[in-house]
C-alpha cells in the first residue's frame, strides 16, 4: 500500500477548481518531485493534501483513511509535514525554540530527534539560540526542514525548497533531502529547478492544468524530448 | 530635601502605580493584536466589569463578615480573575469568533468590540446606576507615611497600602508571564502564533486553544488591573473607558504584539503623564535662594496644565507613529 | 435592488409618521432637523470609510471644531473684548506663533548649512521647545487677561451663520489636511487610534480654551439664520405653530444643502474621480504600481469627508443655539456615526442617509421608549409587593448606550455590507 495517494483530486480556493482530477502515489522510499509551468496546480496540490484548501472531489489516502479537508494540527501527529515555499520560520525566535515548535504535537520526550536535525544541519548546532531571522537564507531553509522534521514525519512536503537558493546551496538542499530520504522518510516536492529536482526523484509528475500529464522516474523525464521541450526548457 | 521628597510622592510612586495598570492593560491589548490581529477596543470593559466582579466579591465577604488583613479586594483577586477570564472567553465566542469564521476584516471586528463596548458599559450602568463605590466602605485603607526627618525632609513619604500591593503584585504577575512566555510549551506556542500564524498552524499548533488561552490571559490581567486601579481611585461604571486610549497608545509605542514592549510602553506613559504635570517649581525652588531677583522662578512650572494630563499619551502615539511606527521593541505596523 | 431600497425608505417614511403621531410635531421636527445634519456627517464618513477606506474615528474633534467656527462666526460681537488690550495681546500672541513656526522651519533646513543627522534632530527638538516656549510665554498672559478684565473671551463676528457653516467646513478641511498628512501613511487600525487620539486633543484644547470658546461656560444664544419661533410668535403664532414652522424653515434650509451635496457627490462618484478612487480603496498596491499617488488621493478624500463634517457640526451647534464643549461624548459623536454608516452602508450615498436618519430616530426614541418600558415594569413589580425600580430616568437614559451596541453586533452578524449596501457595478 501507498505511503500516499491521490485520486482524482479536485479543488481550489472556492471559485473556479485549480485541481481537475489529479493522481498520485508515493512509497515511503520515494523521492517525488512535482514540475510543471506556472499556475499547474503544483504548489495547490501540496496546500490540498495538508487541509489548506477545500477538497471538492476525489480522496488523499494517508495510513489508511482518506484524510482530505483535514486540518495540519490533525495531520501532523499522523506523520505529516510541510515545509511552505515563504515565510517558513519563526523569525523572532531562536533556532532551538523554532525547532520545538516543530515538535508541539509530540508529547513523548523529542531531544533525540533534536540530535538527529542538528548532526543533520550542523549550522544551526552552531546557531542554536540565535533568532531566526538573523539567519542567510540558505540557513533559514534548513531551519525550515529541521522544524519540520521534528514531528518525525512518514511523509515530509517541501514547495520549491530551492527557490531564492544560490546555485551552491541548492545541490545541497538536493543532497540534504536525499539523505533524508535514506533515514526513512517519504519526500514529495514541488519544484522549479526542474532538470536538477528531477536528478534526484525517484517519481516525477508533470501537471499542468490541474492535471497530470506525465508521470515516470526522475530519468525516464529527463530522458523524455516531448517533456524536455515543453516543460524542461529545451 | 523636603523637594526631592515632594518629587518622588507626586512623580515617581504616582507614576510607578499609573504605569503599573497601563502595563497589564497594554499586555492584553498588544497579545491580542498579535494573536488574533485586531484592536480590541472592549479592553476597558473587561477591566471594568472585572473591577465589578472584585467587588461584588469582596462586598460579599464583607456581607459574611469575613475580615483579611490586607485589603478585600486583593484576597478576592485571584477568584475575580478566574470569572473574569470566563468572561473574556465568553465574549469572544459569542461576539468575534462568529465573525472570524466568516473571513472578517479587522476593521470589522474593532467595530464588534465597540458594540461590546457599549453593552458592556450600558448593561453596568443599568445594573449598578452611574455613581461611585468604594472598596473601603467596610474597612480602612492604610496609608503608609515614612518619615524622612532623618535625611533632613519636612515632608514624609506617602504610599498606600493598597499601591503597595499593586507594584508587588504586578511584579510577580510579570515574571510569571515572563517564564509562561519563554519556558511553557504553550507559551512559546503563542509567541510563534503572533510571530508567523500560518507556519504556527502547518507545524500542527493547535491554534483554537492559543487563541483560548489568549483571552484567559488577558481577561485575567485586565481584571487585575481594573481593580487596583478602582482600589487606588474609586469604581465607577467608566473607570477604564478613560484611560483605554492611553492603554492602547502603551501598547502601540512598545510596539504591537510584544509583551515586553507593552510593558515598557505602559511604564512609560504612565511617568511622562506625571513628569509633564508635575509643578517643577517646587522642586527647584531652594535655588530661589541662590538667583538673582529678575531670575526668579514662576509660580508654575508645569509643562502641561493639568486638564490636559490624558493629552500627554496622545503626544507621545502621536510622535511614535511618525518616528518609529513599530514601536519600541519593532513590533507589527503595516 | 430598488425594490428593497424603495420598501426600507418606505418603512423610515411610516416610521417618522408614527414617532410623529406618538411625540408630537414639533419633538419630531427637532428631530428631523438633527438627522438632516448627521445624514450630512454621515455621507462625509461614507467618502471617508466607502469611498476611500480610511478609518477616521476622530469624527468628534471635526464636529467640535464646527461648531466653534460657527460660535465664532455667528455669535455676536464682544465689544469689551474689542475694547480691552485683549486684541493687542493676542496680536503679539500670534507674531510669537509666527516666529516659533519659522524657528521650527529654518531648523529642519539646518542641512543646509551642513548640520545634518542626529546634530539636526536635536536642534529641531530644541527648535520645537523654544518655539512653544515663546509662544506660551504669550499666549498665557493673554488668556488670562482676556478671561478677566477683556471681557471674558474674544467673542463672535456677528455675520450670518450659513458663513459660519462654511467656514466649520473651511476649518475642518484645514485640520484634516494636517492630520492626513501626519496619519494616512499608517494602517488602518492605527490610523483609527491616531484619529481618536487627535480628536481628543481638540477636544482638550477647545474645552480648556475659556478665551477662545469660553470652554465649560458654554456660549449661547447662538443665531439662526431662518426664522425663530420668538419671530413667528412676534407675528402672532400660538407657541406651538412657531415652534412647527420655525423648525420646517431650518429643515427645509438643511434639506437643500444636503440635496446639493448629495448630487455633487454623486457626479464625482460616477465620474473619473471617483473611479480612481474606488481603484485605490480596492486595491491599493495595484493602483500605485499603476503611478496613481495613493497618498495624495486618500488626502483628497479624507479633507473632502472632513469638510462635510464641518459643516454638519456647525449646523448642529446653529440649530440647539448653544456651544458646550463638555456636550461631546465620543458616544454620540463618533461611535453612532459609524453606526450608521455601517448599518446604513458603506460606500452607499442613500445607504449613509437611511442610516442617518435611522439611527438618529432609533437614539433619541430608546430613551423615552424604555421609560415606558420601565415603568411598565415598575408599576407590575409594585403591584407585585416588590416595590418599584429605583433611578428609571437614569437607567433608561443608559439604555440607549446598550441599545446602540445591540443594533451594531446585530447589524455586523446580519448584514454585514449594511441595509443599502454598495452597488457594485460591473464594468464590463
Amino acid at each position: 500500500m501507498a505511503l500516499i495517494e491521490l485520486k482524482h483530486v479536485v479543488g481550489g480556493y472556492g471559485g473556479a477548481p485549480i485541481l481537475n482530477g489529479v493522481n498520485m502515489a508515493i512509497e515511503k522510499s520515494d523521492i517525488g518531485v512535482i514540475v510543471g509551468p506556472n499556475g499547474a496546480g503544483k504548489s495547490t496540490t501540496l496546500k490540498a493534501i495538508f487541509g489548506l484548501l477545500r477538497v471538492t472531489g476525489g480522496t488523499i489516502e494517508f495510513g489508511g483513511e482518506n484524510v482530505a479537508n483535514s486540518l495540519p494540527d490533525r495531520l501532523v501527529p499522523r506523520g505529516l509535514s510541510f515545509v511552505p515555499q515563504e515565510k517558513n520560520v519563526f523569525t523572532s525566535m531562536s533556532v532551538e525554540e523554532n525547532l520545538e515548535m516543530g515538535a508541539f504535537t509530540r508529547k513523548d520526550d523529542f531531544s533525540e530527534t533534536m540530535q538527529w536535525v542538528y548532526e543533520m544541519f550542523p549550522v544551526l548546532a552552531e546557531k542554536r539560540r540565535q533568532p531566526a531571522g538573523e539567519l542567510s537564507g540558505g540557513q533559514r531553509q534548513m531551519v525550515a526542514m529541521g522544524r519540520a522534521l521534528m514531528s518525525r514525519p512518514k511523509l515530509l512536503m517541501l514547495d520549491e525548497p530551492s527557490a531564492g537558493l544560490s546555485p551552491r546551496y541548492v545541490i545541497e538542499i538536493f543532497e540534504t533531502i536525499q539523505r533524508v530520504n535514506e533515514e526513512g522518510v517519504g519526500i514529495l516536492m514541488v519544484e522549479q529547478n526542474a532538470r536538477q529536482a528531477l536528478a534526484f526523484a525517484s517519481i516525477g509528475f508533470v501537471l499542468a492544468g490541474g492535471q497530470n500529464r506525465f508521470t515516470g522516474t526522475g530519468a525516464e523525464l529527463i530522458a523524455d524530448p516531448e517533456v524536455a521541450k515543453s516543460f524542461l526548457g529545451g | 530635601m523636603t523637594e526631592i521628597i515632594f518629587f518622588i510622592n507626586q512623580v515617581v510612586i504616582s507614576g510607578l502605580v499609573l504605569g503599573c495598570i497601563y502595563a497589564l492593560g497594554a499586555i492584553g491589548i498588544t497579545l491580542i493584536f498579535g494573536i488574533l490581529r485586531f484592536a480590541h477596543f472592549a479592553h476597558s470593559e473587561l477591566m471594568t466589569g472585572g473591577a465589578f466582579i472584585a467587588f461584588l466579591l469582596a462586598s460579599a465577604f464583607a456581607a459574611w463578615g469575613i475580615a483579611t488583613p490586607i485589603p478585600t479586594g486583593f484576597v478576592v483577586l485571584p477568584l475575580a480573575m478566574v470569572l473574569a477570564a470566563i468572561l473574556a472567553l465568553g465574549i469572544d465566542k459569542g461576539f468575534y469568533a462568529p465573525l472570524r469564521k466568516r473571513g472578517a476584516k479587522p476593521v470589522t471586528l474593532l467595530i464588534a468590540s465597540i458594540g461590546v463596548t457599549l453593552m458592556i458599559q450600558g448593561l453596568i450602568r443599568l445594573f449598578f446606576g452611574a455613581g461611585s463605590y468604594s472598596f473601603f466602605e467596610n474597612e480602612p485603607k492604610e496609608i503608609f507615611r515614612i518619615d524622612t526627618s532623618a535625611i533632613g525632609s519636612t515632608r514624609p513619604l506617602v504610599i498606600t497600602e493598597p499601591q503597595v500591593l499593586m507594584i508587588v503584585v504586578t511584579l510577580v504577575s510579570v515574571i510569571a508571564l515572563h517564564f509562561f512566555l519563554t519556558r511553557s510549551r504553550l507559551g512559546k506556542a503563542m509567541r510563534a502564533m503572533a510571530d508567523n500564524a500560518d507556519l504556527a498552524q502547518v507545524s500542527g499548533i493547535n491554534t483554537a486553544l492559543v487563541v483560548r488561552v489568549t483571552w484567559v490571559i488577558a481577561g485575567a490581567l485586565a481584571c487585575m488591573a481594573g481593580t487596583m486601579l478602582a482600589l487606588d481611585v474609586t469604581l465607577k461604571p467608566d473607570l477604564a473607558f478613560n484611560i483605554i486610549l492611553p492603554i492602547f497608545a502603551a501598547a502601540i509605542v512598545g510596539g504591537l504584539g510584544q509583551a515586553y514592549g507593552a510593558i515598557a510602553g505602559g511604564l512609560l506613559i504612565g511617568f511622562a503623564e506625571t513628569l509633564a504635570v508635575f509643578n517643577w517649581t517646587m522642586l527647584f525652588r531652594p535655588l530661589n535662594t541662590i538667583l538673582p531677583d529678575w531670575l526668579q522662578l514662576p509660580a508654575q512650572l508645569a509643562l502641561v496644565p493639568t486638564e490636559y494630563k490624558l493629552t500627554v499619551a496622545f503626544v507621545i502615539l502621536v510622535v511614535t507613529l511618525l518616528v518609529r511606527p513599530t514601536g519600541i521593541f519593532k513590533g507589527a505596523s503595516s | 435592488m430598488i425594490q428593497r431600497s424603495l420598501a426600507l425608505f418606505g418603512g423610515l417614511f411610516v416610521l417618522i409618521l408614527v414617532i410623529g403621531w406618538v411625540m408630537g410635531l414639533p419633538f419630531t421636527s427637532s428631530r428631523l432637523v438633527e438627522a438632516a445634519a448627521y445624514a450630512l456627517i454621515a455621507l462625509g464618513l461614507n467618502i471617508q470609510w466607502g469611498y476611500g477606506g480610511l478609518f477616521n474615528f476622530g469624527i468628534m474633534g471635526f464636529l467640535m471644531v464646527g461648531g466653534a467656527a460657527v460660535t465664532f462666526i455667528s455669535f455676536p460681537v464682544n465689544p469689551e473684548f474689542w475694547g480691552s488690550d485683549g486684541p493687542m495681546m493676542l496680536g503679539r500672541a500670534l507674531f510669537a506663533f509666527a516666529i516659533g513656526a519659522l524657528i521650527v522651519l529654518a531648523a529642519r533646513q539646518a542641512h543646509r548649512i551642513g548640520i545634518t543627522g542626529k546634530w539636526k534632530g536635536a536642534l529641531t527638538v530644541l527648535a520645537w521647545f523654544c518655539a512653544y516656549v515663546l509662544y506660551r510665554s504669550q499666549l498665557d498672559p493673554a488668556a488670562a487677561y482676556i478671561e478677566s478684565a477683556g471681557g471674558g473671551w474674544v467673542g463672535g463676528l456677528g455675520a450670518h451663520p450659513v458663513l459660519g457653516w462654511l467656514f466649520g467646513g473651511v476649518l475642518a478641511a484645514g485640520i484634516a489636511y494636517i492630520v492626513g498628512k501626519i496619519c494616512l501613511g499608517l494602517r488602518t487600525d492605527y490610523l483609527a487610534i491616531a484619529t481618536i487620539g487627535i480628536s481628543e486633543i481638540i477636544r482638550a484644547l477647545i474645552k480648556n480654551m475659556d478665551w477662545l470658546t469660553r470652554g465649560t461656560l458654554t456660549v449661547s444664544p447662538i443665531p439662526w439664520p431662518t426664522p425663530l419661533p420668538q419671530d413667528y410668535q412676534a407675528g402672532g403664532m400660538d407657541i406651538a405653530a412657531s415652534l412647527i414652522a420655525a423648525r420646517a424653515g431650518y429643515l427645509v434650509l438643511a434639506l437643500v444643502v444636503l440635496a446639493i451635496v448629495m448630487w455633487l457627490i454623486s457626479r464625482a462618484y460616477t465620474g473619473p474621480w471617483g473611479r480612481m478612487m474606488r481603484a485605490i480603496r480596492d486595491n491599493h498596491v495595484a493602483a500605485s504600481s499603476m503611478g496613481k499617488n495613493v497618498t495624495s488621493r486618500q488626502l483628497e478624500i479624507f479633507v473632502f469627508g472632513s469638510v462635510l463634517m464641518g459643516i454638519g457640526g456647525a449646523m448642529l451647534v446653529s440649530f440647539v443655539q448653544i456651544f458646550d464643549p463638555s456636550s461631546y461624548q465620543p458616544i454620540n459623536h463618533t461611535f453612532l456615526i459609524w453606526v450608521m454608516v455601517i448599518v446604513g452602508g458603506a460606500g452607499n450615498n442613500w445607504g449613509a442617509l437611511f442610516g442617518a436618519v435611522l439611527l438618529w430616530l432609533v437614539w433619541v426614541v430608546s430613551e423615552p421608549l424604555s421609560k415606558a418600558v420601565f415603568d411598565f415594569v415598575s408599576y407590575w413589580s409594585t403591584n407585585a409587593g416588590w416595590g418599584a425600580i429605583p433611578e428609571i430616568e437614569a437607567r433608561s437614559a443608559q439604555m440607549r448606550v446598550f441599545v446602540l451596541g445591540l443594533v451594531i453586533t446585530i447589524a455586523l452578524r446580519f448584514a454585514p455590507k449594511g441595509l443599502i449596501p454598495e452597488v457594485v457595478k460591473r464594468e464590463g
